[in-house]
This record gives C-alpha cells, sequence and structure tokens, in this order.
C-alpha cells in the first residue's frame, strides 16, 4: 500500500481515476491532479471552510480528508453544482444578485456549505443561518450579503 | 505533511492488529490526525482507516441508556431526536463544537481523542520545549501566553488544556468508554498530566474505542451545555458547563445535579464538591453563587488565563439557575 494508490473517484457524476501518494487530500487531489480547481485552497488546516465540497450530501473539508477515503462515495464540487445546460443553481443566483462576495475566494466553500445548509434545514433564521455558516470564512467581511442571499435562496427553495 | 502508507482496515481486530505496530495510527474522521500531520506532531507512518468498518456508527437508544457507536458522526448523535430528547447536554456539547463541515466529518471515538490546542504543543517548528510531544523537553507554555490554558489539574509538566466539549458532557453523566470488551469510565479514560503529559487516556496500543454508552437518568433528561467563549460560533471553550439537574417532588429540593466544566482543567472536569453541596437543598440564587465558587479550589492560574477562575463558577451559576428556572 505504499508508493501510489490508484483511486477511482466518483466526482460530479463522473467516474475518475488518479494516481496518488497517501498522503495527498482530495482538495489537492482535485486542484492538482484533476484540474478541479474551483475547490479552494485557504489555510489548508480545516479552519476557513474554502475547500468545502459534499461528499455522499454531506458537506465536508476536502483538505482533511484524505483522497484514498473518498473512494466509493459521491463527491461533488462547485463544478458539479449548475444545470448541465448552464443554468446555475438557486444559490450561485442568489450569491450574484446579493453581491454575496469581494475578493470571491472563499466564495465556492460558501456556496457548497449554503447548499446543505438549506438541505439541512438550518435556514429558519438568520441566526440560525449565522451559526451553521460559521465554519466558512470571509475575510472580506461580506457575511450580512452573505446571510441575505442564503436566507433568499432557502425561501426560494421551501 | 511527511507521506505515509495507507492501509483501508476491512475488520475491527485487524484495525486493532494494524495499530499496535510501530508508526501505524488509526484514521477516522481525519479533523485532528491530518491536521497534526500537517502541522508536523503526528508522524505516522502507516495510516489505518476504519471509516469503512461496518456496524459502529449506531446510535441507540432505551429507557437505561444510550449507546453510540464509535464511528458515528458528531453531527448524527447531535441531530438525533432521542438523544436530543432524554440527554440535552450531549447533543448541545455536539451542536456547539467546530463547524457543521467538522460535525459532518469527525466521529465520537476520535472526538474523545482529540488532542489540545495548546498553541505551543502545535508550533514544533518554533517551540522545542513540549513534555506533551518530547518528554523531558520542558513546557514552552509556562511564562508564554496563557489564556487558552488550563487553571486546574495542571502539572509543572504541562498547563495544556483539554478542548473538548462531548467528554464534558460524557463526565456529567457517568458515560463509560468501551474498548472492545474493555470498559472504562469516562472520567478515568483522561488522565491528569502530572509527570507524563504524554500519556492522555487510558488506552493501550491495539486497543480502539467501539463505543460509549451513557446511562439514562433524570438529571441527563434535564440538562443543559453551556459555552462562553472569545466568539459566538465556531470557537474552542474559555469556560464550559454540562449541568443536569433533578428535583424531589417539591420541585425546588435538589435530588440530584452533575455538573462538570470544560475550557479550564487539563481533563473533563466533574466537579462534586459543587453536586454535594447542593443535594438536599431548596435551590436559589444565592446558595448556588456560592457554591459555584467551589469549582475553582485548588485553581492555579498562569498570567492570562486568570479570567477563567472568575468565569467558570459564573458560567456554573448561569446554567444551574437557567436549568432550575431561576433565572
Amino acid at each position: 500500500m505504499t508508493g501510489t494508490l490508484n483511486l477511482k473517484l466518483d466526482i460530479n457524476g463522473e467516474s475518475r481515476d488518479v494516481a496518488v501518494e497517501p498522503r495527498v487530500t482530495l482538495l489537492d487531489a482535485l486542484r492538482e491532479h484533476l484540474g478541479l480547481t474551483g475547490t479552494k485552497k485557504g489555510c489548508d488546516q480545516g479552519q476557513c471552510g474554502a475547500c468545502t465540497v459534499h461528499i455522499d450530501g454531506q458537506r465536508v473539508l476536502a483538505c482533511l480528508t484524505l483522497a484514498a477515503q473518498a473512494e466509493g462515495r459521491a463527491i461533488t464540487t462547485i463544478e458539479g453544482l449548475a444545470d448541465p445546460n448552464g443554468a446555475l443553481h438557486p444559490v450561485q443566483s442568489a450569491f450574484l444578485e446579493h453581491d454575496a462576495f469581494q475578493c470571491g475566494y472563499c466564495t465556492p466553500g460558501q456556496i457548497m456549505s449554503a447548499v446543505a445548509c438549506i438541505r439541512e434545514g438550518h435556514t429558519k433564521s438568520d441566526n440560525e443561518i449565522r451559526e451553521y455558516m460559521s465554519g466558512n470564512l470571509c475575510r472580506c467581511g461580506a457575511y450580512s450579503h452573505i446571510v441575505a442571499a442564503v436566507r433568499e435562496a432557502a425561501e426560494a427553495t421551501s | 505533511m511527511r507521506n505515509f502508507s495507507y492501509l483501508r482496515a476491512q475488520s475491527a481486530d485487524e484495525a486493532r492488529t494494524a495499530s499496535a505496530l510501530a508508526g501505524h495510527m488509526v484514521l477516522a474522521g481525519g479533523t485532528t490526525l491530518l491536521d497534526l500531520a500537517k502541522c508536523g506532531i503526528a508522524e505516522p507512518e502507516t495510516v489505518v482507516d476504519i471509516t469503512h468498518l461496518s456496524g459502529l456508527d449506531h446510535i441507540e437508544i432505551n429507557d437505561t441508556m444510550a449507546s453510540i457507536g464509535a464511528l458515528a458522526r458528531m453531527s448524527a448523535v447531535a441531530d438525533h431526536p432521542a438523544i436530543r430528547a432524554a440527554f440535552p447536554a450531549v447533543a448541545e456539547s455536539l451542536a456547539l463544537a467546530a463547524s457543521a463541515q467538522i460535525r459532518n466529518m469527525a466521529t465520537i471515538g476520535g472526538n474523545l481523542l482529540q488532542r489540545t490546542r495548546c498553541s505551543y504543543f502545535r508550533d514544533a517548528a518554533v517551540f522545542s520545549a513540549c513534555n506533551k510531544r518530547h518528554p523531558g523537553s520542558g513546557c514552552a507554555a509556562i511564562g508564554g501566553v496563557t489564556r487558552n490554558h488550563a487553571v486546574l489539574g495542571t502539572s509543572k509538566a504541562c498547563i495544556a488544556s483539554y478542548p473538548g466539549d462531548l467528554a464534558v458532557a460524557l463526565v456529567a453523566f457517568d458515560a463509560i468508554v468501551h474498548l472492545g470488551d474493555r470498559q472504562v469510565p469516562a472520567d478515568d479514560f483522561f488522565l491528569l498530566p502530572e509527570n507524563t503529559p504524554e500519556h492522555e487516556h487510558a488506552f493501550e496500543r491495539g486497543e480502539i474505542i467501539t463505543s460509549v454508552t451513557i446511562p439514562a437518568s433524570p438529571a441527563a433528561r434535564h440538562s443543559t451545555y453551556l459555552k462562553v467563549r472569545d466568539r459566538q460560533s465556531y470557537e474552542f471553550a474559555a469556560a464550559s458547563a454540562a449541568v443536569g439537574l433533578e428535583f424531589e417532588p417539591d420541585g425546588k429540593t435538589v435530588r440530584d445535579i452533575r455538573i462538570a466544566l470544560g475550557g479550564v482543567a487539563s481533563k473533563p472536569w466533574r466537579v462534586r464538591t459543587i453536586e454535594t453541596a447542593l443535594i438536599g437543598k431548596v435551590l436559589e440564587p444565592a446558595l448556588v453563587r456560592k457554591a459555584a465558587l467551589l469549582c475553582m479550589e485548588g485553581a492555579v492560574d498562569h498570567g492570562a488565563n486568570h479570567y477563567k477562575i472568575d468565569l467558570a463558577p459564573r458560567v456554573v451559576t448561569r446554567a444551574v439557575l437557567q436549568l432550575g428556572g431561576l433565572s
């Protein structure tokens, strides 16, 4: 099991083969080996949420998940969120409409987190949105617009 | 991060056998092990991935107890309706910990084994002295910036605080940690640093946590976890309290009360002195305020963490009065 692992990863509904060292995280596999750079590397230590992806529908941090651990699970990244015909996901549209970003670096993680937050039903109030989005930091401080976008997307999908 | 080999355990026995080997470390949710590997603190030669094992992620509850599998995710336990009803302090301790993403990853077994957030422990590149990392090397925290360090249960070798929330609730309600067939009370599972801060758990190589059981009780059913911290969310406790309360039929005399503290001690800190002081008494604010001061008996501060000695009794007081309907 040393050396290189040949993994088959299910990413955005596609089966992708990747050969990586055991220590390679899902985040690095996505960005450096599979050309999926939408998932961002912020702190790389589980503190900022920029690398948030979904595994089997649940939001997790790709920086603290080994690529090997994700084998056999359904991985969704920001690239897999929009409709195949190009129509944006309602949360993506809400972020645009509410200008819920400034530099945009945390945005893919914010959106992946928000999609799961809405699905979990943790959007009953602005305070609940803030609590359940607290794992996603925005150094530009666009928080008030992010909360507004999440609230509107939650209302639109309920 | 140093490279390692990857072994996907096919059975609990294979995981036990592999984890007993030199350089082998068990990998579950990864939120502690991979973080510390990136810091250069954990240096596994082989990680033994147990997340594909079946039968270890149950959450079962009956009239006498709850049993939670070691691989149950924090979020699954925090959101479980029966746990929320019968053990609200346990559910709240999990819901108030970490972030939604980390709670979806981290397991109950791994949660118990999380390491201290002492910044001197975590920064090996700058601070070579850490008795937890290298026994005998000293403690860089003593005389350093100590705002987050423990005031209870410390030693001359180590003043690191235990950072977790769940274990505080488990200790309050007499939970049992199951290591296969061996059972250890949660309070005994966590060790004081004394002269061997590198030994944190009553845990031998080759053992894995299989489940945690929590006895049901009226106090557990009427309980809360109060967590006070520097920011409102996604932060470790400055001071926290797991409290459970049962009244006599008169609705004001204390029949049973459980109190444990987080964020202030080197391990989850049960405070039986306060419990003893309140059992059999009519609960009223002045009595609670006075009894709460007992939680800091023997406390030793290291400068910047002095505030915890004032804060912790207030956290206990607020939690008890809230539960007792007196605030």
